[in-house]
C-alpha cells in the first residue's frame, strides 16, 4: 500500500509545484547557482578577442562578490575553441551535456556559432547574445533559441548608405572588404541599401585576406578607379594601414570606417590622428580611448571595475567595454528571470527587454527586444573624427525604423 | 600474429564496443573524433613514418575529404555512408597526382611544397567561383544521421559505431598493406632509396602510390569528421590541422600502426587538459606536454609500449 503511495505523492507534489512555487529550474540552475557556458578564442588567429571572455568572467566575479543574482552565484565556465568550428562543437557539447549549463552566452565568431546553431536549437538550450554581427542570428521563427546582441553588419552598412544618398547622391563608391562572412555581410548591406543604383555607383570592389601583410596595393587600386567615396570594411590592423596609405598617396575620398575598427587608441593613433580627420563611423558603446568620455560617470564605473576585477586587462581596449556591456545585459535578463530559471524563461526574458540601458552605451542607445525581435541593439549614431575625438552628429538612428 | 596479440585485440574491440553504453553522449562524440583522427594519422604515418616523405599539408586532404562528403550530401542528396568511399576515391586521385611532381622534391623541399598546399587550402575553399558548391566562408551545414533499421542506438552512439566500423576496415587494410611486400618496399625506400632501386623497386611508383593511399586515408577521415561535426567551413581546416597531425604521428610513434591510435588520443585530449590548466597560455602547456612526451618516449608511445613489453618478457 505504502509503495503504491510514493509515486502518487511525487506526482501530487509535482502538480502542486506551480501553485506553491515560484521556483522552477532547468539543468544548470538551483537555489544556489546559475551555471553559464561560453567559448572564446583564447588561442589562435582571433585570440585578440579572448579578452572579452575574461572581462565577462571578471564581471560575474564582481556580481558574486556583491551577493549574486537573486541570491544565486553565477558560475561562468569558459573554454578555448581557438576560433575553430569543430572545437566549438566539441566544447559546446561539453558545456551542455557534461557541465550541464543552463545556457550558452557570448560564444564568439560567426563560423563557430554557425557550427552549433542547429545543435543548440535541437537541444532547446539558449545560445544567447552571440558575439558576432552577422544578420542571421535574428531569426526567431526558425531558430528561437539563438539571439544576437550587437548591431548587425548589414544594418550598419545601410545607415552609411542612407547618409550617403542624402548628402552625396552622385558618389562613386570604392569598397575594401575582408574576404570572409563579416566582409561579405557588410557588402551585401551596402548593395541592398543602394538598391538599383548599386551597379552604377560602386566603381570598385576589392578584398583582402586576414593573412595578408598589407592592403597598400588595394588602396592604390581603389584610388585608380576614380572612386570619391570609400567604404572601409576592415579589421583594426588593416583599417590603420588603409587610412594611412590613402592619406599618403593623396587620395581624399569621403571615408566610411566600419564600427569594428573605430577605436581611437588601436586604429586611429597608429594610422595618424591628423590622417584620420573626416572619417565617418557609427558607434553604440563608448570608446575608452576617446577623450570626451574621460570624466564620464559610466566609463569611470567601468574603469573602477577593470582595476579591481580584471587588473591585467587593457584600459584602452574597446573589447573590454564591450564585454562589460554585454555582461550587464545578461545580468538584467537573469534578474528578470527571478526564481523561474528555466531555459524557456531565459529566452522569454531576453526577448522582453524594454529600453534597457547600460552606462557604457552611448546616450540615446538602448536595448529593446520582443518575441519577434531578436536584435537587441539596433540603434547607433553617426560620428565624424575631428582629429582628437569622435564628434557624434545627427539623431540616434535605429535600423528598425529605417 | 601471436595468440596473445589476438586476445589483446579482441579485448580492445570488446572495450570499444561497450564504451558508448557506459559513457555520456558527449564522451561518445569525443571518442568518435579520436577514431577519426586515428584514421587520418594512420594515413600520414604511411607516408611519413613508413615511406619517409614529410608532409606539412595533410590538413588539405582532410579538408578535401570533408568537403567532398558535405557537398555530395548538400548538393546531390547522397546518403552519408556513400560519401565516405567517394571522398576516399577523390583524395586517392588527388594525392597520387600531387605525389607525381612531389617526387622530384626530397626532405625539406617536399615539406615546403606540402606546406604550401596546406596554407592554400582554406583560401581555395573561400574562392568566389567555387562558393556555389563550397558555401564560401559560410561553409555547409549537414544533417546528423540517425541509427538505421530501428537499432536501439541514439545518433551519437550510431555515429560512433559507424566510424568504428570504417576505422577497423581502414586499419585492417593498412595492416595487410604494410606487413607485406609493399610495406617492406616503402621502408626500403625510406632507409636506402638507392639500394632499394638496385633491388628492383620502382621508387617513383611506390612513392606516388604512398602519397595517394595516404591522402585517401586522410580524406576518409575528413569525410567522417564532416559527418560527426555536421558542419564544414574554411576556418576548420587551417594549417594548424596539418601541424597537429604531424605532432600526432610523432608522439604516437612513427612507422607504427598502433601509434596512430595513441597519437589520436593525444591530439584529442591533451589540448583540453592544457586549456583546463591555463586559460592564459594553453599552447605553452601543450608544448610542455609535447616536449615531455618526446623526451621520455623518443620512439613515441607505441615504441615505449613495445620496449616495456619486451623488458617484461625478458625479466619474468
Amino acid at each position: 500500500m505504502k509503495r503504491r503511495f510514493v509515486p502518487v505523492a511525487v506526482l501530487a507534489a509535482l502538480l502542486a509545484m506551480p501553485v506553491y512555487g515560484q521556483k522552477k529550474y532547468d539543468p544548470g540552475a538551483s537555489d544556489r547557482e546559475i551555471k553559464i557556458g561560453n567559448t572564446n578564442p583564447y588561442s589562435g588567429p582571433a585570440s585578440a578577442y579572448g579578452t572579452i571572455g575574461k572581462t565577462i568572467a571578471a564581471y560575474f566575479n564582481m556580481v558574486n562578490e556583491q551577493g549574486g543574482i537573486n541570491g544565486r552565484k553565477v558560475t561562468f565556465i569558459s573554454y578555448d575553441d581557438g576560433y575553430s568550428p569543430p572545437k566549438t562543437v566539441e566544447m559546446a557539447r561539453k558545456l551542455v551535456e557534461q557541465d550541464q549549463v543552463l545556457f550558452l552566452f557570448q560564444t564568439l565568431g560567426t563560423p563557430s556559432n554557425t557550427a552549433i546553431h542547429k545543435y543548440m536549437n535541437m537541444r532547446k538550450v539558449p545560445q544567447l547574445h552571440v558575439a558576432t554581427g552577422a544578420t542571421k542570428w535574428n531569426d526567431p521563427k526558425n531558430f528561437k533559441w539563438t539571439m544576437g546582441w550587437q548591431p548587425n553588419y548589414q544594418d550598419e552598412a545601410k545607415i552609411y548608405v542612407q547618409y550617403l544618398l542624402k548628402n552625396k547622391p552622385n558618389a562613386k563608391i570604392g569598397v575594401l572588404y575582408q574576404n570572409d562572412d563579416y566582409g561579405k555581410d557588410y557588402l551585401k548591406g551596402i548593395k541592398d541599401g543602394l538598391g538599383a543604383k548599386a551597379k552604377s555607383m560602386i566603381v570598385a570592389e576589392v578584398s583582402y585576406e586576414v593573412a595578408d601583410p598589407t592592403v597598400d596595393s588595394q588602396i592604390v587600386q581603389l584610388q585608380a578607379s576614380g572612386a570619391d567615396t570609400f567604404f572601409n570594411i576592415t579589421t583594426p590592423k588593416f583599417a590603420a594601414q588603409a587610412i594611412r596609405k590613402a592619406y599618403d598617396i593623396g587620395w581624399k575620398p569621403l571615408h566610411f570606417l566600419n564600427n569594428v575598427s573605430s577605436q581611437v587608441g588601436s586604429v586611429l593613433k597608429p594610422a595618424g590622428l591628423e590622417k584620420s580627420i573626416g572619417l565617418i563611423t557609427t558607434q553604440y558603446i563608448k570608446d575608452p580611448t576617446d577623450r570626451q568620455w574621460a570624466n564620464d560617470a559610466g566609463m569611470k564605473k567601468w574603469e573602477a571595475f577593470m582595476k579591481k576585477y580584471y587588473p591585467e586587462g587593457s584600459l584602452i581596449d574597446n573589447s573590454n567595454v564591450y564585454g562589460f556591456t554585454v555582461a550587464s545585459t545578461l545580468h538584467q535578463v537573469l534578474k528578470q528571470c527571478g526564481n523561474n530559471l528555466t531555459r524557456e524563461n531565459v529566452m522569454r526574458q531576453a526577448a522582453s527587454l524594454k529600453g534597457f540601458k547600460v552606462d557604457t552605451m552611448l546616450p540615446g542607445v538602448s536595448i529593446t527586444t520582443g518575441p519577434q525581435d531578436y536584435a537587441p541593439i539596433q540603434s547607433v549614431q553617426l560620428a565624424k573624427f575631428n582629429g582628437k575625438e569622435w564628434e557624434r552628429f545627427g539623431k540616434v538612428l535605429s535600423s528598425d525604423k529605417m | 600474429m601471436t595468440k596473445r596479440n589476438l586476445l589483446l585485440l579482441a579485448l580492445l574491440l570488446a572495450v570499444a564496443c561497450v564504451l558508448p553504453f557506459i559513457v555520456s553522449d558527449y564522451r561518445t562524440f569525443q571518442l568518435t573524433l579520436v577514431l577519426v583522427y586515428a584514421t587520418a594519422l594512420l594515413g600520414l604515418n604511411i607516408l611519413t613514418g613508413y615511406n619517409g616523405q614529410i608532409s606539412l599539408g595533410h590538413g588539405a586532404f582532410y579538408a578535401l575529404g570533408a568537403y567532398c562528403a558535405a557537398i555530395l550530401m548538400d548538393q546531390a542528396g547522397a546518403p552519408y555512408w556513400a560519401t565516405v568511399p567517394a571522398a576516399g576515391a577523390v583524395c586517392l586521385v588527388a594525392g597520387f597526382l600531387f605525389g607525381l611532381p612531389a617526387l622530384r622534391l626530397e626532405g625539406l623541399y617536399l615539406a615546403l611544397a606540402t606546406f604550401a598546399l596546406g596554407v592554400a587550402m582554406p583560401q581555395l575553399l573561400k574562392y568566389d567561383h567555387l562558393a556555389k558548391w563550397t558555401g564560401g566562408v559560410q561553409g555547409i551545414v549537414i544533417p546528423k544521421p540517425e541509427a538505421p533499421f530501428g537499432l536501439p542506438l541514439n545518433a551519437d552512439q550510431w555515429l560512433y559505431f559507424f566510424t568504428l566500423a570504417v576505422t577497423i576496415v581502414m586499419f585492417v587494410l593498412a595492416w595487410n598493406l604494410l606487413r607485406g611486400r609493399i610495406g617492406r618496399a616503402l621502408v626500403a625506400i625510406r632507409d636506402q632509396h638507392i639500394a632499394a632501386e638496385a633491388m628492383g623497386i620502382n621508387s617513383a611508383i611506390y612513392k606516388s602510390a604512398a602519397f595517394g593511399v595516404s591522402a585517401m586515408y586522410t580524406g576518409v577521415a575528413g569525410a567522417l569528421s564532416a559527418i560527426a561535426i555536421q558542419y564544414v567551413a574554411p576556418d576548420s581546416f587551417g594549417i594548424f590541422v596539418s601541424i597537429v597531425f604531424l605532432v600526432g604521428i610523432v608522439v604516437g610513434g612513427l612507422a607504427s600502426i598502433s601509434g596512430a591510435l595513441y597519437g589520436a588520443l593525444f591530439i584529442q585530449f591533451v589540448p583540453n587538459i592544457a586549456d583546463e590548466i591555463s586559460k592564459a597560455a594553453p599552447w605553452a602547456i601543450f608544448g610542455i606536454f609535447m616536449i615531455g612526451f618526446v623526451y621520455l618516449m623518443p620512439t613515441g608511445v607505441a615504441g615505449a609500449t613495445r620496449l616495456l613489453l619486451a623488458k617484461r618478457r625478458k625479466s619474468p
